[in-house]
């Protein structure tokens, strides 16, 4: 499997998501921002951090560079596209996943572990999560706060395309288990066709035993199958 | 009666925001800006009929919270 | 020109300093000129007060690479690691603006330590507000906070840790001491120091703005009522920038095209060039019309003494600067080269054709004055007799008060604002004794922490002192890190009161003491006085930041108990030194007498006999036992593992109260499991440490014979909640 992690000024987690998918055996290229050809790649990657220093709208400025038409072209044909944090919200600011990341609820930044629901299988992102649904994994972020209208939101459940939300060590998903105030403590989505998923937290940095979980591992095993 | 309040940062001090949205701007092709500085916007409802009250109010305000004067500017203006 | 005396005043210069001046030049100054003097002569880039006792310093070991005078410290890990590290204080600015004064604290260590080559690996910080109460406290605390998560979470550097603490003497100076630990291969290290004439002195980074002009002379003034007058000279900080800036300079650094790298810290453009100049015996010519400008017709005296943040200052050899600013343009950020090393051994400077200032170098380095200032000696306090109410204290009451105190509760609202999993090597998160960062794709480890105490350094400097090097060499031992050397961040008062000045001179003394026997050298740092409001100085406060080194990630132990039916053991002798204890202060109300003084061999000596507990596997849980005794040190442990424990005190001549609340020093608490008991006991035994076992590991509270027994859950409550409904958006 290729993948193609894209690089922003600003972008800081790109060296982790790059050291996630080679230890899973994925061949990953950094691309920078302003290059317009995308490498051959089964999947690409927007990493998380600060692009464009988080001025403006998070995520809105990265929206707008080069590579970002390749990568869209990438997506409407069926590749894979996974945004991480900045990443996912690059991905609503370029129109590929609907809603919009707003400030987290308390207006402050928020870096701890959470425990999210894996709530479909049916994809290339999380068919090795059937065995293990609940998951504790860090997040890292200012705006996490997943908005949709009622309608978006109706449809994202309707059509089953929520893919994680926030919940506790035993699956009940609350208010008190919702960091940020997120919507339906959504913490990620995919796309219509299932190959764009967005999420707020990082399972690279949730990948081996002596960091605080190793259940990220998972996304990357279940992309290889 | 309804008072808006402008802050910016002082044109002498840096604004990283302002600074990244006009090269994105220039970017896009927009190369006739020249500068662009971002600040924020505040509508402030008193409960006050006297506008030079009002205004006095809204300007110990913007002083004393809104801005840090260290850095940032603020204009104010009366709207109803 | 002629230079006035309010000109001179104005410019925090002595008058008996500009007859130096003139004398050292063979002429007066012109402006500009005088503002380069007022930059580089003043206390914070002269270290004039400090000097002579920072000398006596103990700098050195078998582990030290680079010690004091370069832009951080360097030591050896092994296996061609080094770490590079160092605090500095951002206090001033920070009171003036605490968002932008922190940010730009974090920045200006960061640019510190990429500088030499390393990626930064973490940060950590030592932030100290006045009393909960005071009207300002509760807006500083908030814009420090979110001024460090700011930059240092755009940075993508995770935050390590470090201390929040309250204090009235902070009422109108807050401390934000910022320290920043990076990585390197020790064979790719970069210095400061310019080789070579006619090599090209390149400006990289942001543009020059008229900010923070003689910022470094405000860190050496006290405040008044007037400091609003002091305003414009903050910075704000683009953290975006910087990161740019730190990837850009990683880039150029893995060629070999770099002379010399300083950054622009205090005092921008003049003493980035005049270190880098005077360390290489050169002299140094800049053409100002080269130097890139945010603003219209900036004069020589701006664009030297602008402290505009994320700038470099480099010196290139010739015929490689096409390279290197194709490295920063890529990277959109400005390269400009300004200059060229000499052999006049002088600054020149010149702006539109013509020589703006001509100094001799050394006028601006080795000849600044050092002063011997006069200080008085602190009284060891007296121990209060006749206090005898505080033996009928009930236990469970006065942990309970202890828990919530401001200084005491939990700091989770803190540290949830910074970043601490990104890089993904944080193997160990703050709120234990000691982070503990994975060198990347290695299994070893760093350990970090920082520690203060105005509070005993107020009442003896030179137990205080002492104290705190000893405080952070626990946090290491506790977590299985061997200690290896450390960096200080030195806040006092006006040096120009007796007082002062000894409470410095003291402090140093109780520091140097414990380095020089605990070998664990100082090997970079600051100085920041005049921490002063209105004639009234804080307590001294030397902030110490320890890293240690852990070569066998498997070996790394935490606070939090591990299971239950396990025994908890004390490691060192509890004689019931009650003064200066959190009991005393937070419940009697007795903020008089000595604080606990220091057995150095036992320190030592329990610390490396823990440590070869640890390696044997013995230990399942460490935590040193620092203020509040033994009590908090269990409550923490038990909490940051869920699991319960049932004290049992062994008979002593103690009351409980004194036992389970006494600071006495060089002690840990460690869980062990009950069938190491004795291989645990016999180790100890042959070492002459003393120990005494204090509790059983059990489920869900804390016990106390008949006495009490609180749920963990309520004890938790108890000490989050404090920090929560202060911070409360109502």
């Amino acid at each position: 499997m290729n993948s193609s992690v894209i690089v922003f000024p600003g972008s800081n987690c790109d060296r982790d998501i790059a050291v996630a998918l080679e230890k899973f055996k994925i061949k990953n290229k950094m691309v920078w921002h302003n290059e317009t050809n995308l490498p051959k790649s089964d999947l690409v990657v927007l990493p998380g951090g600060f692009s464009y220093g988080d001025y403006l709208r998070t995520g809105c400025i990265a929206g707008k560079s080069k590579i970002i038409n390749d990568v869209i072209k990438h997506a409407k044909k069926g590749g894979l596209l996974l945004g991480i944090c900045n990443g996912f919200q690059i991905l609503t600011e370029a129109s590929l996943l609907p809603g919009i990341l707003l400030r987290n609820k308390k207006l402050k930044f928020i870096s701890k572990d959470v425990f999210i629901k894996v709530l479909n299988f049916k994809n290339s992102f999380c068919s090795n999560y059937k065995d293990k649904n609940i998951i504790k994994i860090p997040i890292a972020h200012n705006e996490g706060n997943f908005f949709a209208n009622n309608n978006l939101l109706d449809r994202l459940e309707d059509k089953n395309l929520i893919a994680f939300k926030y919940c506790d060590i035993k699956g009940d998903i609350n208010e008190l288990s919702n960091p940020n105030g997120s919507s339906k403590n959504i913490a990620g989505i995919f796309n219509e066709n299932k190959n764009i998923l967005g999420m707020m937290p990082h399972p690279e940095r949730s990948i081996d035993p002596f960091l605080s979980s190793e259940d990220g591992s998972l996304i990357f095993k279940s992309l290889l199958k | 009666m309804k008072i808006s309040a402008i802050v910016t940062l002082k044109n002498e001090v840096l604004d990283p925001q302002g600074k990244v949205v006009k090269q994105t701007l220039k970017n896009m092709g927009y190369s006739n800006i020249s500068d662009v500085r971002q600040g924020k916007f505040f509508e402030i409802h008193i409960k006050e009929k006297d506008p030079i009250k009002g205004r006095k109010l809204a300007e110990q305000v913007c002083k004393k919270l809104l801005s840090n004067t260290v850095i940032e500017d603020y204009k104010i203006k009366v709207d109803e | 020109m002629l230079i006035s005396k309010d000109l001179i005043k104005k410019h925090g210069l002595k008058t008996d300093e500009f007859s130096k001046i003139v004398k050292l030049i063979g002429r007066e100054p012109n402006l500009l000129e005088l503002g380069i003097f007022s930059a580089m002569w003043n206390e914070h880039c002269s270290y004039k007060s400090s000097k002579k006792y920072l000398k006596k310093l103990p700098t050195k070991n078998k582990s030290v690479i680079q010690g004091p005078g370069e832009n951080a410290g360097v030591i050896d890990i092994g296996d061609n690691d080094a770490i590079i590290f160092k605090i500095e204080s951002h206090n001033h600015p920070s009171f003036i603006e605490p968002y932008q004064g922190a940010a730009t604290g974090v920045g200006g260590i960061l640019r510190d330590v990429f500088t030499m080559g390393a990626r930064p690996i973490a940060t950590l910080n030592s932030i100290h507000f006045g009393s909960p109460e005071h009207p300002k406290t509760k807006n500083l605390l908030n814009g420090v906070v979110s001024g460090i998560g700011g930059y240092g979470n755009c940075m993508g550097i995770p935050n390590a840790g470090g201390e929040v603490k309250f204090n009235s003497c902070f009422n109108e100076n807050n401390l934000v001491n910022a320290m920043a630990v990076g990585h390197v291969n020790k064979n790719k290290i970069f210095y400061s120091k310019a080789k070579g004439v006619n090599q090209l002195v390149v400006y990289v980074g942001s543009k020059t703005g008229r900010d923070g002009i003689h910022g470094a002379s405000m860190a050496s003034a006290e405040f008044d009522e007037n400091s609003e007058d002091k305003k414009p000279t903050v910075q704000v900080g683009d953290p975006f920038t910087e990161k740019l800036l730190l990837e850009a300079c990683l880039e150029l650094m893995k060629g070999d095209s770099i002379i010399s790298i300083q950054d622009m810290g205090a005092a921008g453009l003049t003493s980035s060039s005049v270190e880098m100049a005077s360390k290489g015996n050169l002299g140094i010519e800049i053409d100002l019309d080269k130097v890139p400008c945010r603003e219209e017709q900036m004069t020589p005296y701006e664009m030297m003494l602008s402290e505009s943040q994320e700038r470099m200052l480099i010196i290139i050899k010739n015929g490689d600067e096409k390279n290197a600013e194709k490295i920063f343009k890529k990277w959109d950020l400005d390269f400009s080269i300004i200059g060229k090393t000499t052999n006049t051994k002088n600054l020149d400077l010149y702006f539109h054709g013509s020589k703006v200032a001509n100094l001799p170098i050394t006028s601006l380095s080795t000849d600044v004055p050092i002063y011997d200032r006069k200080w008085k000696k602190t009284p060891l306090p007296k121990k209060e007799k006749n206090l005898v109410n505080y033996k009928k204290l009930k236990i469970l009451d006065s942990l309970k008060k202890i828990l919530s105190s401001p200084n005491n509760s939990s700091k989770e609202w803190v540290w949830e604002q910074y970043d601490n999993t990104v890089m993904g090597d944080t193997v160990q998160k703050n709120g234990g004794d000691a982070s503990v960062i994975r060198i990347h794709g290695k299994n070893k480890g760093i350990a970090l922490t920082v520690d203060s105490s105005s509070h005993y350094c107020f009442a003896y400097p030179q137990f205080g002192g002492m104290q705190v090097v000893c405080e952070a060499w626990r946090n290491l031992v506790s977590v299985g890190a061997r200690p290896l050397a450390i960096t200080n961040c030195l806040n006092f008062g006006n040096p120009e009161k007796e007082i002062v000045m000894g409470q410095f001179v003291e402090c140093l003394n109780g520091i140097s003491d414990a380095c020089t026997y605990l070998d664990f050298p100082i090997v970079s740092g600051n100085v920041s006085f005049y921490n002063e409001t209105n004639n009234k100085s804080i307590e001294p406060t030397p902030t110490i930041g320890g890293v240690g080194v852990i070569l066998n990630l498997n070996n790394m132990v935490s606070q939090s108990l591990k299971s239950i039916n396990s025994l908890v053991l004390v490691i060192g002798k509890t004689n019931g030194h009650m003064h200066q204890s959190e009991l005393f202060r937070e419940v009697c109300n007795i903020n008089s007498g000595p604080p606990p003084e220091i057995n150095l061999f036992n320190e030592k000596n329990n610390g490396l006999i823990l440590l070869k507990l640890i390696e044997k596997k013995l230990i399942k849980a460490a935590h040193d036992v620092s203020s509040g005794g033994i009590i908090l040190a269990l409550t923490e442990m038990c909490l940051l593992g869920d699991i319960g424990a049932k004290i049992k005190i062994n008979s002593n001549n103690l009351s409980n109260i004194e036992y389970l609340f006494a600071e006495d020093q060089s002690r840990y608490l460690v869980e062990i499991d009950e069938k190491d008991q004795k291989a645990t006991f016999n180790i100890l035994k042959e070492n002459d440490i003393f120990y005494e076992m204090i509790a059983e590991t059990k489920k869900e509270s804390l016990d106390f014979d008949k006495e009490f027994s609180i749920n963990l859950k309520d004890l938790k409550k108890i000490n989050t909640d404090w920090f929560t409904k202060y911070n409360e958006i109502k």
